[in-house]
């Protein structure tokens, strides 16, 4: 028999946000109780299992681990290279172009929490990429990361001087492009297996 | 050369600068190629074919106007000549940027951009089959439109043949391939501004 999508009846948030949302899927996820020895470790973090983003995920683990691995690197490692708050940015910078109003109500409010400039994180879910940002870090790695994102991709040595000019070493410089890259791989599966939903009240 | 697909693709040795970069984050690097082999050389294809895979490669990073078209190429030429054959015939009619698409009807409705929806015509259909027609549509949603995605779109490939977890490492594949050509656009810059 042919699979059928869900249909789940929301209001879905129709503007940038920091606030909470939550996340519903198109697709049935793997319930917890059915879960393989190969799917919890495609989870890689059991805590993961409570997700029905995840849950749906884990029906092919193994791309599910690795693509989950390699987010935690380009996100969490902290040697040296760009700070959390503007790998965080980029992200926010890639889902705020992509449209994927999830995506950037996450990492909007983790970029507001390590940087303490929700403001300025929200002028850019307000305004966009083009709004005023002041600080010249802040300004390159949006412009950098809504570059790479659009199609063809207009990411070129410009961008590269300006993160440089900003006073971002190279390293620095590769963290900004693969924080702008993962969220053109985040972006897409949010946007397109499910849908947001609104704070919890 | 490394074994690392991304390396090959920019054209980075060991000892180079960007090796030792990339080297800075391990994990990244190698999951990255753990991504790739999972979805183009994968153990189990019951739900998604090696055929499957490689044309939708091929489409997604050409569409894309990426530099890693010409691997992906190679790749799916291998498996099947014809079919690379009858996508390059489709591509300048489905080619086009983004990204574009609608947002939920209130305040960004302003930001609305149309583009171009494509379908498969029904000669390329007569040769790649339904399923596989119906992956191409799909990716080109996911490349140009990604906010236009509903479950509608999910529902063409579920009456295409795919079942939810083909959807699952259909949707991964294309998604991945979307980092993949961006880190190696971008990286490649960064190669060429190195002294």
């Amino acid at each position: 028999m042919t699979d059928q999508v869900l249909r789940p009846a929301i209001d879905v948030p129709n503007a940038f946000t920091q606030a909470n949302l939550g996340w519903e899927p198109w697709l049935e996820p793997v319930p917890k109780e059915e879960l393989t020895d190969r799917q919890w470790a495609g989870l890689v973090d059991k805590g993961r299992a409570n997700s029905p983003y995840f849950r749906l995920l884990v029906r092919d683990p193994d791309i599910l681990g690795a693509r989950t691995r390699t987010d935690n690197d380009i996100f969490y490692n902290e040697r040296g290279g760009l700070p959390r708050a503007l790998r965080e940015l980029a992200a926010t910078a890639a889902s705020r172009t992509n449209g994927c109003i999830f995506c950037a109500s996450v990492h909007s409010r983790f970029a507001a929490h390590h940087s303490k400039r929700p403001d300025d994180v929200q002028r850019l879910l307000d305004e966009g990429l083009d709004a005023p940002q002041d600080d010249p870090q802040w300004r390159a790695v949006i412009d950098a990361s809504a570059a790479l994102t659009r199609t063809p991709g207009e990411f070129g040595p410009e961008h590269v001087q300006r993160l440089r000019d900003a006073g971002l070493d190279d390293l620095a410089v590769a963290d900004a492009i693969h924080g702008a890259a993962f969220f053109n791989w985040a972006n897409r599966l949010m946007l397109s297996l499910g849908e947001p939903t609104p704070p919890q009240g | 050369m490394t074994d690392d697909v991304i390396d090959r693709l920019i054209g980075i040795e060991e000892g180079d600068a960007l090796f030792t970069l990339r080297a800075s984050r391990p994990d990244a690097r190698a999951n990255a190629q753990a991504s790739f082999e999972a979805l183009l050389q994968p153990d189990d294809v019951e739900h998604a074919s090696r055929l499957e895979r490689l044309a939708i490669a091929w489409w997604t990073v050409a569409l894309s106007h990426s530099a890693t078209a010409p691997f992906y190429a190679d790749l799916l030429a291998t498996e099947s000549p014809e079919t690379l054959r009858a996508l390059e015939g489709a591509l300048p009619e489905a080619v086009t940027t983004g990204p574009s698409g609608d947002y939920p009807e209130g305040p960004l409705t302003v930001e609305d951009v149309a583009g171009p929806h494509w379908a498969p015509s029904p000669a390329l259909t007569a040769v790649v089959g339904d399923r596989l027609a119906a992956a191409l549509a799909h990716a080109h949603l996911l490349t140009y439109r990604p906010r236009d995605s509903s479950p509608d779109a999910l529902q063409a490939l579920l009456d295409a043949g795919w079942d939810a977890t083909g959807v699952v490492t259909l949707s991964q594949l294309v998604s991945f391939l979307h980092f993949q050509l961006r880190v190696v656009a971008g990286l490649t810059v960064l190669k060429g501004s190195l002294r």
